[in-house]
This record gives C-alpha cells, structure tokens and sequence, in this order.
C-alpha cells in the first residue's frame, strides 16, 4: 500500500558539456511510493522552480520501458536496483524512509554529458549505421512466408532484438565496452536467414565501429546485470564466434 | 480563399483507383531524383520509412528530429499489432474486408479511396517488414502467426510479443541508418521544427532551434515532409510519451495548412487506472489482452468484496453481455464508453474505484498459466512494476485513456495538405481512421504513408519544379521565420511569471479530459470555449520558465509546445460543439440511441471538417469536404 517517505538527493548538476560539474543535495519529503523514480524528480524540479532555481535535466520520453531515453546511475547501479526494470518504470515502493539517494548520468567518454544527468549517445547509432540492417529496399521484398523461420529461432533473434538502446550496458562496464548493444542488434540479424548475405560483413564492421567508439569488451559481465531489457550475454559469445569467423571469410584476394 | 476542399480521388472502381493513378502520375528520373531536396521532419514508422525509401530512390533527404536518435519516436510504444490482409489464416480475410472493416470502425467518416489503398498495401508492409529482418511471432512451422484485435472476426493481426511497435521502428530505423551511412539522408537529431517558411504560396523548408545549443538554423528544400504524430497530449495524461506534442503541426496551421477534425480522439479502452495527482503519464495494456481477458465489473454498487469473494452470479461481464457477437473484442470506442458508463454508476473496482477488472482466471484454467506468459508474460511484468500487484493471481484493473488522435492537417488523395509542397504522414495526417481508429492499424498507416504512397505521389509534385534549385537560406522568408522562433524564446524568457509550464500543462488536461472527453455536451464544450482561453491567457502572463535560450532547457522547449496544445484544444470543442452528431471517438450525449450507442446524422455530416487559421484571436473558418460513399451502405454500427 502506498506511503510518503522522506529522501536526501545527491544529484549531479553540470551547466554544460565543458562545464565543471559537482553533486547537489537536495531534500524531497513527502514523496509517495506509487511514484516513479521519475516522477518523483518531476516533484522535486516542480519545488525547484517554485523556488526560483533551474530544474534538473534529465531524459525520459514513453515512460513505460521501451524507448530508451531515460537512464540514471541511481546508487552506483545501471537504472537503479530493480532487475531488468528501466528507470521509468522503477518505483519509490524500492526505497525506504531516510534512504540517501546518489543519482548521476551515465559515466563514459563516449557518451558526453550534455546537461546534468542527459549524456549524448550518438555514438550508438553510428554502429547501427556501419552495418545494423539487412540491405533491401523498399519494395523489394519477397512474400513474408516465402521463407519458414523456425520458431525458436525467430524467439532467439526477438530475445536480442528487444534490446532498447538506453546504454545501461555502457554505464555498468568497467570498460565502458557497448558490446552487448552490438551483440544484440548483431545477433538478431545474424541470426534470422534474411540477415544471412551480409552475416560478415555486417559482424567485422560493427564490431570494429564499437571499438572505435568505445571500449574492449574483456567479459566483466556488469552489462547482463545492468540491462532493463536482460539480454544475456550469450550474445556476445555468439558475436565474438562470428567475428573471429567472419575476419577469415571477408579475406580479399591479394594477388 | 478555399473553395470546396478537393480530395482529387482518382475516377474509376474502387480496386482499380491506386493501380491507375500510380500509372497516370509524373515520374522523376533517377538521374533527376538528386537533384530534388526533401525535409521529412519526425522519425516514427512514417517519417523513417518516407525518408529511407526516398534515401533509395536517390532524392537527397533531410531527417530533423527533435530525440537524440530516431529510434525514440512514440511508434516504439505501440504493443499489440499491424493488420494487413494475407489472408494466411484462411478465414475468410481479404483487401475488402480490411477495407471495410476499416471504413465502419471509423463510423463511416473516412474516405472510402484511401481506407481501400491502405488495404491494399498492407499486405506489402508485411513482406517489406519481414525483409529486414522484423521478427514476427511464428508458429512451429516457422510461418507467420496472427491474431485477432477489436472490431474484426477474423485473425489479420501480426505481432512480435506486445512490442510490435518497437520492432516495425527498428526496422524502420535500420534502413534509415543504411541511408544516413550511404550518405543519401542527413539527419539532424536533437533539432526541434518550430516554423514552416513559405514562399509565393508553398512551403519551402523549415527553421529548427537545436535543443543543445539553442541555434536556430534554416532548411530548405523543394518539399516538406510531416510526420510528428498525434497531440494525445493536450490531455496531459496520455500513453503517449511525454514530448509528444503538435508544435510542427500546429506551426504548419498558422501558416496556412487546414485542421482536420480535430475532436476525433481515440479513448483506448486498456489502460492502468490513474492513481494520484503526481501521476506523469498513463500506460497502456495492450488490446491484445482482449483476447484472453474477460471484462467484469461487480453486479452491485459499491461492492466492498475483493475481487476472488465475488461470485459468478455477482458479476457483470457487460461486454459479453451487451455485445454477444463481438464480445470483448468491440471497437476501442465502444468498449470505453461502456467502461465509463460502469464506473459513473458507482461500479468501479480499485481503491478510487475508477476501474474494471480484465480477468485472466478463465484463459489460464483454459491454456495453462504457461501459455499465458508466453502471450503476456511482458505486459503482466510492466503491470505489476507499476500498480505493485500481480496479475496472474489478481485480475488487472484497467480504465481509458486517451491514446490516439484521429484528427490532424488534412490532405489530399496524395497525401498532400492544401499547402502546396508540405506532406503530412502518419498520425499527423487526418487521412484513413475516420472517427474511431481500429487496433494494429495505426502502424499499417504509417508504414503505409512512409513505404508505398509518399515515395510515389511526391514525384508527381516535384517534376513541376525540374532544374528549380530549392531557395536559398539566405532569402527574406528564412530570416523572418527565424527571428520570428528567436522571438518566441525571448518572450518565454521574459514573462517571470510563479507558475511551471507543467502546472499549466495539466490544468489544461483537466479541461479537456472533464470537457471534451469520452463523452461531451454542449454545456461542457461552450464551458470548454470560455474556460480554456482564459486560462492560456493567464498562462501566457504567468508562466515561468528559467535560464536561457542558448543550452539545453527544457522548460523552454515545453513552454511553445503548451502554447499550441491551448490554441488546439479550443479548436477541438468548437469542432466538437459544430458536430452535431455522435461518431466514433467523438460521443455527444445528446445524440444516442436508446440504448447509450453513438447516434450519426448522416444527412448534415458526411463530411470532414478542416479548419483554416484566421490568426491569432479569431476563430477558424470551417470548410467542409464531402465524403462519398460508392461502395458501403452507411448503417449503424452493429457489433451485436
């Protein structure tokens, strides 16, 4: 049943990209706990500019867990202590009276901090680009059930095609590696037989763009456990398989 | 000034009119083709696939998005389906039948033309779908399955577990991100439309303010694409996302371009309850639910008995009852009013009382829990990380909720507003639902728009304009729209009134929901006509917004979207007050049957009602286009 408690916030506040940033506490009381974690920075920003102060930014836009905007370390962890449970869709109903509350954006070079807790996550969608879809232009498509997909596999590519983009799994790597991001959206297609003609070129150059981009994956694991969506981490054994095959298979003759 | 609004529907039978006009309209030749810049502004299923499939054809296409990736668009949302007409259940599907299962969900109030070229292609959509890779829930044998959604017998509905949406984006984006990384599509993210720059009577571009850096920049180009969605969000509490908005709509008004029916709002009948006053957004339970879930509110007012106490004699499964053929699977706008209905009598369950109940019990005693986690199992788990309660032992509680609109910039056959050279796409457009959408048929359109209509009928607008450079940034017309947006954030900027953008924000909602709701009357709506301008007058007097314009502020970016969201609302109860009938989503409890259902007058709206901008404190004129039906008898929805 629902209650009011009463939470310190450790909030970190930057003006801009190139800004010095600090952490500001902020008391917000009377919060009840069939709010969102969102919500309740909605209660606390709504006092702020009451009070004459600029409210904290940060991203949300759907709201229940699939759009991929909103993400806040929340105590140190990826969207905050609830199992596979973006930060929109965690509740206050996970905190207790009293509880002191670090709240910052995600940590990692490549994703800049834009404003207080909203990062620039462009560098994702660079990867999709390098090679993140199957080649087929509009209109050309062939009857959907010209070719049977077996059930499991088809269950297998939507398990990594739920992936959301948000960079939970950026945040929570020591490395700050988007491996698991790649996997997914790698083995989603890779593993469906439209997505068989560009299986190694599509591997090798998304692979190698998240690197550019980001760090080594060296298996710590964290991304599995940060992910909203727990996307296990199969997929990245997979991806490195396919990598290792698909450097032999895009081999160009030299002579 | 506007004469009678011409659709410009082809001549000829109904089955033949797309197949014709797509052989009478100009082509562009692909040598020509890169010479033409396009603008598609909004990355949803509409906006994506228009500007990939224009990426392939070769025209040079500009994206502008107000996200920080084309991903986010609220298309990822959508849970349930996309109808298309394979026929592959071999129950009795096909073009017609989606075609006019579509024509009477919309309570006959769309054109007969376009609903039957939306059938039509729907089955491509799937095909095209399939082909990147979207991966569709199959059967064993590795074919394609389906199910069945609210106002149809027969099972047309693709799906990938309840996040059908989600995946026709990724889709949609992917092949996007192909043509960006091809070069052919710029996209520009974080990059809002706040004007739309005309010129000797066509839209020549737009001027976008960047959400980072507060620049405000020019885009020309020969052609203007929209494709920013609905304005669910005038009600504050929506499922839509919270930046959903019709700021570039609402610009494209001001300049010019018609309003559609504009009190044509779908009420979506599956909804979490709402449960305070903090409350930031409402969520949607998928229609798919409607399948298994069987609807009850207690035979008693006011039963305290927890919803296990309460026998089966007890219960009223009052869609089954009412409406034995379609049972819980009617229409969206029928199953809300009666779920309204239920709860204004004092049946309501929950703690505010403010909900029904979708009960499971049966379908698992049925299947086996295991089948219905397999279907469910992600909605369930939002449901419970939401409410705190666990549905596979305690029915959910649902109530409506605003989710889609119908109404938007009208367009023509082509999808061409009555701007010359401005494209409106998808949800933005006013064009197929008529005044009530069916479920999984707001992704067969704005797949339909982006893939296989705009990339053909844009070429028939552009070859007028061959070896024509597009104008230049730097002419009179730019500058003005972009002072006119360094303006605007100024005044923002200056007004130091006590109150949050927010604040106003669901005020407004308030009014909307309490006047032109699930149900309106002339009493509400002339009180909606008095109350809303005086409190946007307050609003533009009192609003606070703080900091600058020149960095990421969002109380900035918010406070020209409510502007909009006010002038909206005004005009969607004088439109709802001038309907003098009840269609679909748009109920006026003075027009009703004898039994509580929607009553049409046929003989004095047939038409759709598009409003012209008159500027600023004068209300809009009203121009009529006739709607003609050659094909369907016009008959009072039946879902008996």
């Amino acid at each position: 049943m629902s209650a009011e408690i009463n939470l310190t916030l450790k909030v970190w506040r930057q003006a801009g990209p190139n800004a010095e940033g600090r952490f500001v506490t902020y008391e917000a009381g009377g919060i009840s706990t069939d709010a969102s974690f969102l919500e309740m920075l909605d209660i606390v920003n709504e006092r702020l500019i009451e009070a004459g102060e600029e409210p904290i930014v940060f991203e949300s836009d759907c709201r229940e867990g699939i759009c991929g905007t909103c993400g806040l370390m929340i105590n140190g962890q990826a969207h905050g202590p609830q199992k596979g449970t973006a930060t929109c869709q965690l509740h206050m109903r996970s905190f207790s009276d009293g509880d002191h509350i670090v709240i910052e954006p995600w940590r990692a070079t490549s994703f800049p901090v834009l404003r207080d807790l909203a990062v620039d996550r462009r560098a994702m969608d660079a990867i999709i680009g390098a090679g993140g879809y199957i080649s087929v232009n509009t209109g050309a498509a062939p009857d959907a059930n010209l070719t049977p997909v077996p059930k499991e596999t088809a269950d297998t590519a939507f398990d990594a095609a739920a992936c959301i983009g948000c960079g939970a799994c950026v945040a929570a790597c020591p490395n700050s590696a988007a491996q698991l991001f790649t996997a997914a959206k790698v083995q989603h297609l890779n593993l469906l037989p439209q997505g068989q003609a560009q299986r190694w070129a599509r591997t090798e150059a998304m692979v190698e763009t998240m690197e550019a981009f980001f760090g080594s994956c060296t298996n710590h694991g964290e991304c599995e456990e940060a992910c909203p969506k727990e996307i296990p981490i199969d997929f990245i054994a997979w991806t490195n398989r396919d990598y290792i095959k698909a450097k032999v298979k895009n081999r160009k003759l030299v002579g | 000034m506007l004469g009678s609004l011409d659709a410009r529907i082809p001549a000829g039978s109904l089955d033949s009119k797309w197949t014709d006009h797509k052989f009478s309209m100009r082509l562009v030749n692909p040598n020509n083709k890169r010479r033409f810049d396009v603008i598609v502004v909004g990355s949803g299923l509409a906006g994506a696939s228009a500007a990939a499939s224009l990426g392939e054809l070769g025209y040079r296409v500009k994206v502008l998005t107000y996200h920080d990736s084309p991903r986010r668009a609220h298309s990822i949302a959508a849970q349930g389906g996309i109808n298309a007409a394979k026929n592959y259940q071999n129950d009795g599907d096909s073009v017609y039948r989606l075609f006019y299962d579509t024509i009477k969900g919309g309570d006959y109030r769309a054109r007969e033309a376009n609903v039957y070229r939306l059938a039509e292609v729907s089955v491509d959509i799937i095909d095209q779908a399939t082909a990147q890779g979207v991966p569709f829930a199959r059967e064993y044998g590795g074919l394609l399955d389906n199910r069945s959604f609210g106002g149809a017998q027969v099972s047309r509905t693709f799906y990938a577990r309840g996040q059908t949406g989600q995946q026709l984006l990724l889709g949609a984006y992917s092949a996007l991100m192909r043509q960006v990384a091809a070069g052919t599509v710029e996209l520009h993210t974080r990059s809002e439309m706040l004007e739309l720059v005309m010129h000797d009577g066509r839209a020549v571009g737009v001027v976008t303010r960047d959400l980072i850096t507060g620049e405000i920049v020019s885009h020309s180009a020969h052609a203007v694409v929209l494709a920013t969605g609905g304005y669910g969000n005038v009600y504050f509490l929506s499922t839509n996302a919270k930046m959903c908005n019709v700021t570039a709509a609402w610009r494209a008004h001001r300049q010019g371009a018609l309003f559609a029916n504009p009190c044509y709002t779908q009420i979506h009948p599956t909804c979490i309850p709402a449960s305070d006053d903090f409350q930031s957004k409402l969520t949607l339970m998928s229609e798919s639910l409607r399948n298994d879930g069987r609807i009850w509110v207690p035979l008693a007012h006011d039963d305290g008995r927890g919803p296990h106490e309460i026998p089966d004699a007890d219960r009223d499964y009052f869609l089954e009852r009412k409406y034995p053929a379609f049972g819980n699977l009617v229409p969206r706008d029928v199953a809300s009013r009666n779920a309204k209905t239920v709860v204004d009598e004092g049946r309501g369950v929950g703690p505010l009382r403010n909900g029904v109940y979708l009960d499971f019990s049966g379908a698992m005693a049925r299947d086996g829990e295991a089948v219905i986690r397999a279907k469910y199992g992600n909605l369930f788990d939002m449901y419970e990380r939401i409410t705190g309660e666990d549905p596979y032992t305690v029915p959910m509680r649902i109530y409506p909720a605003t989710h889609y609109t119908m109404g938007g910039l009208w367009v023509d056959y082509e999808l061409m507003s009555n701007v010359p050279g401005l494209f409106v796409l998808g949800e933005a457009n006013f064009s197929d639902h008529g005044a009530n959408r069916l479920g999984a048929s707001a992704l067969m359109q704005g797949l339909a728009d982006g893939y296989f209509i705009l990339p053909y009928t844009i070429g028939n607008y552009l070859s007028d304009f061959l070896g024509d450079p597009a104008l230049g940034t730097s002419e009179p017309v730019f500058a003005d729209a972009e002072q006119a947006v360094a303006d605007e954030m100024n005044r923002w900027l200056s007004i130091g009134g006590t109150r949050s953008v927010d604040h106003y924000h669901r005020e407004l909602g308030k009014l909307v929901w309490d006047y032109i709701g699930m149900a309106r009357n002339k009493t509400g709506l002339e009180k909606a006509l008095s109350e809303i301008p005086a409190l946007r007058e307050e609003y533009h007097r009192n609003v606070r917004v703080l900091g600058s314009a020149d960095t990421l502020n969002q109380s900035l970016e918010k406070a020209g979207r409510v502007a909009d969201l006010f002038e909206l609302a005004e005009l969607m109860a004088r439109d709802a007050l001038t309907r003098e009938e009840s269609c679909g989503g748009h109920f006026r409890e003075e027009h009703q049957t004898t039994d509580g259902e929607a009553m049409r007058d046929d003989d004095n709206f047939t038409h759709v009602a598009a409003w012209e901008w008159n500027g600023e404190g004068t209300p809009q004129t009203r121009h009529r286009e006739e709607l003609e039906f050659d094909n369907v008898e016009l008959t009072q929805r039946s879902y008996k």
